[in-house]
């Protein structure tokens, strides 16, 4: 159907956020003094559009509750047709309202989180253009719009990772986070051709209207290239490298772009595709494969970081994860992986603004076993953070019991066995995130001298407050009064099928382990006294330190060889023929005077591997003549 | 019934047309080596200065500028000149055989043949080519 | 024997008439012009010129004629190069016209042929003399790219290709800073390049042995034919690919590249790399097409070697350069790569892409030279990428314009060379060219890397003492410059009006 009403500022929604960003980041110093508050105006108007939109969606019948708008036609090109088109419908509806809401948050608390920084305009600049680009994502009509988004929302990562320039590491971890999400971008792009072959269209609505008619070989080989795009945007296991490299950001952004919204991005393309995850088992097998791997790596690299927002971050990819895994389980998850989606969205940006206020009172430290016993000092950091703690382990009634609870139920549904494991996985949780809380609030002061603990500014804490509040009560909300499943479920499908056990079983089973594990983590970290200096550790904890070598495996199956070909190639292409052949005649003798001979007259060194050149394209032509 | 040709039989015929082509080339680089070789042997042997420079022609070929002079181009502007005027000639030839079949468009053609090689022998004489020192 | 007239279609050749007039008034110019005003009569000679051959390009672009006895086809992929080859010739004479960058003059030397450092160049240079014979070398290689593209014979295409190399040659051997490296550059393009040309002649010749003729018609009728023994033809074929991968830098005829790039004039090089790259693929795709579209089985094995080679040996080598220019230069070794995997699809499709690929890729490579004859310090240009460091910091405009271009070079979405790369990865996949489409995209991956790193270095790292400046140029490269990034990101937004050119331009006429 056509755009009524207030759909008709669809495109508005994305227009905004980007003329901010164009007017802060071309319009030069002049807007210095007014551009962090235009950046905040911008996201917050369309986060308004964003729930008028939603109070119209609501009004339409079910079935019509999907509105596309073409802004115009963009390529078209023999039987390559594709619109600048948006679409909105209850997928891209959660979506719209989690960016806008959590980024209008985020953007206010940037205010003063970034008051003293000489660059905020540019800041507010790069966040405003992410905004745009998350948008853009969510709301394309087509696979290729969706690929700009993607690729939009990645190179406002890359400078939001990198905006501290100055810092060496922030530069090294932004090009990183470049490098790995360009892989899973060959993912991506390969995909996007594979569709546009098999279904002649790169358009959602057409692509799923003729899975039917593709062999299942095809949707496999789709499926498992849009799961390594996930992988590399979700921070999924094995390109999940980047994510803990990226905290190397201002905390506004560890919490919007690397907790919120944009990690998540992975799963909202699984979940947008899933009539081909349900028509390829193979592929959904492998989401479900990468995702339970990723639940555990997160959650043991989250145990061992002594810095409180790598821990944080090695939590966001277990709980994506979580996400993924659900997406990966079919019908019977992907309303759930959504679900897990938002209340996340909302208690990890809480415990991540927490975190970051945590940082303001401490001069920028971020090392837990130098804060402890701040409860006292930061009364609202702390009730709002522990709003999020008690989210994020899953204490009923907090958001986070919830949507974790429907996941772990959903894998019993599928198999007794994984589900055990995310069980076990929730019950990590409760330990990593007790040791969070008590080496930061509770036990004895370990500061650093000269720091002054003190609650954050008002700008701050307001938006703490917010998020505290929907860390407690979303869950309910879109459960009980939004009623989450049966709007989702137009697009995602739902399916439920019968478990072993009584749903309370599994509640109290999760409970007790989750209990468990906080219980752990509160004797280790707040009843014994924590050392200043790391211990050493078992070989699982120096291993999660290093990030599960996750570096150190990037770099020797990947950086090295390359940058070595790279060089041996160089050499070879310089003087190789010339060096190969005077290597030959060195051999038989007269060495000393052929060598210096092979520095000079490259020209004619070129001109023999022309020659080679060829003699091989000859060759070549002749011998696989048909 | 026709007895077929014994030339063509079991031989491409593309090697058949080509073979005169591969016995000259073989003559000539026979020859060449042969007169190499037969010089070596029989020639007298008395090297000076002047034997030894490139082309025998007494002066120097490519002089090394001493101290930063300038690259002397004559012979190479001569050797131009003589190219605009040979090629002219290597042209006039053959249009003057066809010039009858050609009729006007020919000799239009050839006029501006003519004329545009003209124009660097202009350009070389404004610019000073012409002048020997 | 009997000697017969061609006719020739002059309205369809207006545009090359005129370019061909105006390269010989030009060397007038320079024979009767006293020297103070040489300068003057020669730019509004050239700009004219171009712009008017533009103008004749456009009206004429309706036309579909083969004329001078089918050796020169004019249609309309042919008025579409010729019309990018003159847009670009404009964009880079520009950038040629560039005079107030150098403190000394603009970026040729005063006289090329003084030696070196020695006392003569001194005084030239102190006089202010300029070799103006820069522009009719411009308008000779322009009308060799116009003819290249429309030649539809074997003679006509060798006879373009040497009246389109030999300009270029000089124009790289004419740099007023570090002239040796330039002089090197040119010597080595010219044996090369007469090397390749003799490849081309040689199968040429062996071409006519197989077809006994050299026009693209007969010898495809030749081709589709004669059955049986066709090792002649295989061979010919080859040794005229030798002389057009030469001229695309595919690997393994790359070689000249790299030092070319770095060693000609920073404007000759931009307008270089982008114009004789449409050239070249426009021959190599109607030579391939329209002449040996019939044993389309045997060479595309081939171009898949080739493609796969360029690319991944140029974005190999490209990352570990220190030079920008050298950097390009393999750059545009991995880009000749990506476009002969559209070249391989051997469709209407795969033509399309081709052809757009080459108009974002034009406008992208004049744009980053542009930008690098920006970048300066004492010695002259900072071609060295160590000196960019923190480039963003000290001209944020300039440093966003090149990260503009990178991307673009990278085939980041909403820039042209996303909708290029995509157009001929597409026409790859559709051609059932899957595997060949894979190695792309990770060789694409690849290059992504490098063209960050240098966006990573302007903006992520700190000014250091070395860090160039970047000089405020006249109007002549801020117009290029200005029109090479807009044309960059209109291309990535909105570039559904150049796809129905294309559209409308069909293919090849035979």
């Amino acid at each position: 159907m056509t755009e009524p009403g207030i759909f008709s500022l669809l495109w508005v929604l994305i227009a905004l956020p980007l003329a901010g960003a164009a007017i802060l980041l071309f319009g030069g110093r002049r807007t210095d003094r007014w551009g962090p508050y235009l950046g905040v105006l911008t996201v917050c108007t369309s986060a308004v559009i964003g729930v008028l939109m939603l109070l119209g969606l609501m009004a339409l019948p079910a079935e019509e509750r999907s509105i596309t708008q073409t802004v115009y036609s963009w390529i078209a090109v023999g039987s390559l047709q594709v619109d600048f088109a948006l679409q909105l419908d209850q997928l891209s509806m959660v979506f719209v309202l989690l960016i806008t809401i959590v980024g209008a948050l985020i953007h206010i608390y940037s205010l003063g989180y970034m008051a003293h920084d000489p660059d905020r305009r540019k800041f507010f600049g790069y966040l405003n253009l992410f905004v745009a680009a998350m948008l853009l994502l969510v709301l394309a009509n087509n696979y290729l719009l969706l690929y700009v988004g993607w690729e939009g929302v990645g190179l406002a990562s890359y400078l939001l990772i990198g905006f501290w320039q100055y810092k060496p590491s922030a530069a090294a971890a932004a090009k990183k986070a470049f490098i790995i999400n360009r892989v899973g971008d060959v993912g991506l792009s390969l995909a996007i051709m594979l569709i546009f072959v098999t279904f002649g269209s790169v358009t959602f609505g057409e692509v799923f209207g003729q899975v039917g008619e593709a062999s299942e070989g095809t949707l496999t080989a789709i499926g498992l290239l849009l799961l390594l795009a996930a992988a590399g945007k979700s921070a999924q296991f094995p390109l999940q490298a980047w994510l803990l490299d990226a905290m190397e950001g201002p905390t506004p952004v560890s919490a919007l772009i690397h907790a919120a919204t944009m990690v998540t991005a992975g799963v909202y393309l699984i979940v947008r595709s899933h009539v081909i995850f349900d028509a390829a088992v193979w592929a959904a097998t492998a989401v479900v494969v990468v995702g339970l791997i990723t639940i555990f790596m997160g959650a043991i690299i989250g145990s061992a970081k002594d810095d409180i927002k790598k821990s944080l971050a090695g939590s966001t990819m277990s709980q994506i994860g979580y996400m993924v895994f659900a997406a990966g389980l079919g019908p019977i998850g992907y309303i759930f992986a959504i679900f897990h989606l938002l209340t996340h969205g909302v208690f990890k940006a809480g415990l991540f603004l927490g975190a970051g206020s945590v940082m303001h009172g401490m001069n920028d430290d971020v090392n837990m076993r130098r804060y402890g016993t701040l409860k006292g000092l930061m009364v609202i950091t702390f009730v709002t953070f522990m709003a999020g703690y008690l989210a994020i382990i899953g204490i009923p009634p907090f958001a986070g019991f919830w949507s974790k609870d429907e996941i772990i139920h959903a894998a019993f549904e599928r198999n007794a066995l994984i589900g055990v494991a995310t069980i076990l996985a929730a019950g990590i949780t409760g330990f990593y995130m007790t040791r969070m809380i008590a080496m930061t609030f509770f036990g004895k002061a370990r500061w650093e001298e000269g720091v002054h603990p003190h609650e954050s500014p008002k700008v701050m804490t307001i938006p703490l407050i917010i998020l505290a509040i929907g860390s407690t009560l979303l869950g309910m909300a879109l459960l009980f009064w939004g009623n989450i499943e049966s709007w989702l479920e137009p697009v995602t499908g739902f399916a439920s099928e019968p478990t072993p056990f009584p749903t309370w079983v599994y509640i109290v089973v999760t409970l007790i382990v989750v209990i468990i594990g906080a219980i752990i983590g509160w004797v280790m970290y707040a009843r014994r006294p924590v050392p200043i200096e790391a211990p050493r550790g078992s070989w699982l904890t120096r291993a999660a330190r290093k990030d599960l070598y996750g570096d150190a495996v990037n770099d020797a199956l990947v950086v090295r060889p390359s940058f070595a070909l790279s060089k041996a190639l160089t050499i070879f292409d310089a003087r190789g023929v010339d060096g190969f052949v005077n290597g030959l005649a060195g051999s038989v003798g007269a060495i000393s005077g052929r060598l210096r001979r092979t520095q000079t007259g490259f020209a004619r060194s070129y001109a023999l591997s022309m020659v080679g050149g060829a003699l091989l394209v000859a060759l070549a032509l002749v011998l696989v003549q048909s | 019934m026709l007895k077929r040709p014994s030339i063509t039989r079991g031989v491409p015929r593309a090697v058949n047309v080509y073979t005169p082509i591969l016995v000259l080339g073989l003559l000539a680089f026979g020859f060449a080596a042969f007169s190499v070789i037969l010089a070596t042997f029989t020639g007298p042997k008395r090297y000076n200065r002047a034997k030894v420079d490139a082309y025998e022609c007494g002066i120097e070929a490519t002089p090394q500028p001493m101290g930063g002079g300038r690259f002397p181009v004559k012979y190479y502007l001569t050797a131009m000149m003589f190219i605009i005027f040979d090629i002219e000639l290597v042209f006039l030839y053959p249009w003057a055989v066809a010039a009858d079949q050609l009729e006007v468009f020919g000799l239009v053609a050839i006029v501006l043949f003519l004329v545009n090689l003209a124009v660097p022998y202009i350009y070389e004489w404004r610019r000073g080519g012409l002048e020997w020192d | 024997m009997e000697f017969i007239s061609p006719e020739l279609d002059y309205a369809a050749l207006a545009p090359m008439i005129v370019v061909g007039v105006a390269a010989i008034i030009s060397v007038l110019v320079e024979a009767f012009a006293p020297r103070s005003v040489r300068r003057f009569l020669q730019l509004v000679l050239v700009f004219t010129t171009l712009i008017g051959a533009l103008v004749l390009v456009v009206l004429n672009s309706g036309m579909r004629v083969l004329t001078g006895g089918q050796s020169i086809a004019l249609d309309g992929p042919a008025w579409i190069m010729q019309g990018t080859i003159l847009i670009l010739a404009i964009l880079g004479g520009l950038l040629m016209a560039e005079g107030g960058v150098d403190p000394s003059g603009d970026a040729f030397a005063p006289r090329a042929s003084a030696l070196p450092g020695s006392e003569d160049e001194r005084q030239f240079t102190i006089r202010g003399y300029l070799q103006t014979e820069v522009w009719p070398f411009l308008l000779f290689a322009v009308l060799g790219m116009m003819l290249f593209v429309a030649s539809n014979d074997l003679l006509m295409m060798f006879i373009a290709l040497e009246v389109m190399s030999l300009p270029l040659y000089l124009l790289a051997g004419m740099a007023r800073r570090r002239r040796l490296l330039s002089q090197e550059a040119a010597l080595k393009y010219f044996l090369l390049g007469a090397f390749s040309s003799a490849f081309f002649l040689f199968g040429a010749a062996l071409i006519y042995g197989y077809s006994g003729s050299i026009a693209f018609g007969p010898i495809s009728f030749a081709i589709t034919t004669k059955a049986g023994e066709n090792t002649l033809l295989l061979i010919g074929i080859a040794m005229l690919l030798v002389g057009l991968f030469f001229k695309i830098g595919a690997v393994p005829f790359h070689q000249w590249t790299p030092d070319v790039y770095q060693g000609a004039p920073t404007p000759v090089t931009g307008m270089m790399a982008a114009t004789v790259k449409v050239a070249a693929f426009g021959a190599l795709m109607r030579l391939l097409y329209v002449a040996f579209g019939g044993v389309r089985w045997d060479w595309e094995i081939l171009l898949w070697i080739v493609a796969i080679l360029s690319m991944l040996v140029g974005s190999i080598i490209a990352i570990s350069q220190s030079d920008i220019k050298r950097m390009l230069a393999y750059s545009s070794i991995a880009q000749a790569g990506f476009i002969l995997v559209g070249v391989v699809a051997a469709s209407p499709q795969g033509l399309a892409s081709v052809l757009f690929y080459l108009i974002a890729y034009g406008f992208t490579t004049i744009g980053a030279f542009a930008v690098i004859s920006l970048v300066r310090n004492a010695s002259g240009e900072a071609t060295s990428i160590r000196d960019w460091a923190g480039l963003g910091k000290k001209s944020p405009l300039i440093a966003a314009i090149f990260s503009v271009f990178m991307l673009s070079l990278a085939g980041i979405p909403l820039t042209g060379g996303f909708i290029g790369k995509w157009g001929v990865f597409a026409a790859g996949v559709a051609a059932g060219d899957a595997w060949l489409v894979i190695v792309a995209v990770i060789a694409s991956v690849i290059a992504a890397f490098f063209y960050v790193r240098v966006i990573v270095l302007m903006y992520f790292a700190d000014p250091t003492p070395d860090t160039a400046a970047v000089v405020i140029p006249s109007g002549f490269t801020t117009v290029s410059l200005a029109a090479g990034a807009t044309l960059t990101i209109a291309l990535g937004i909105v570039p559904q009006p150049i796809l129905d050119i294309i559209a409308n331009a069909g293919v090849f006429i035979r």
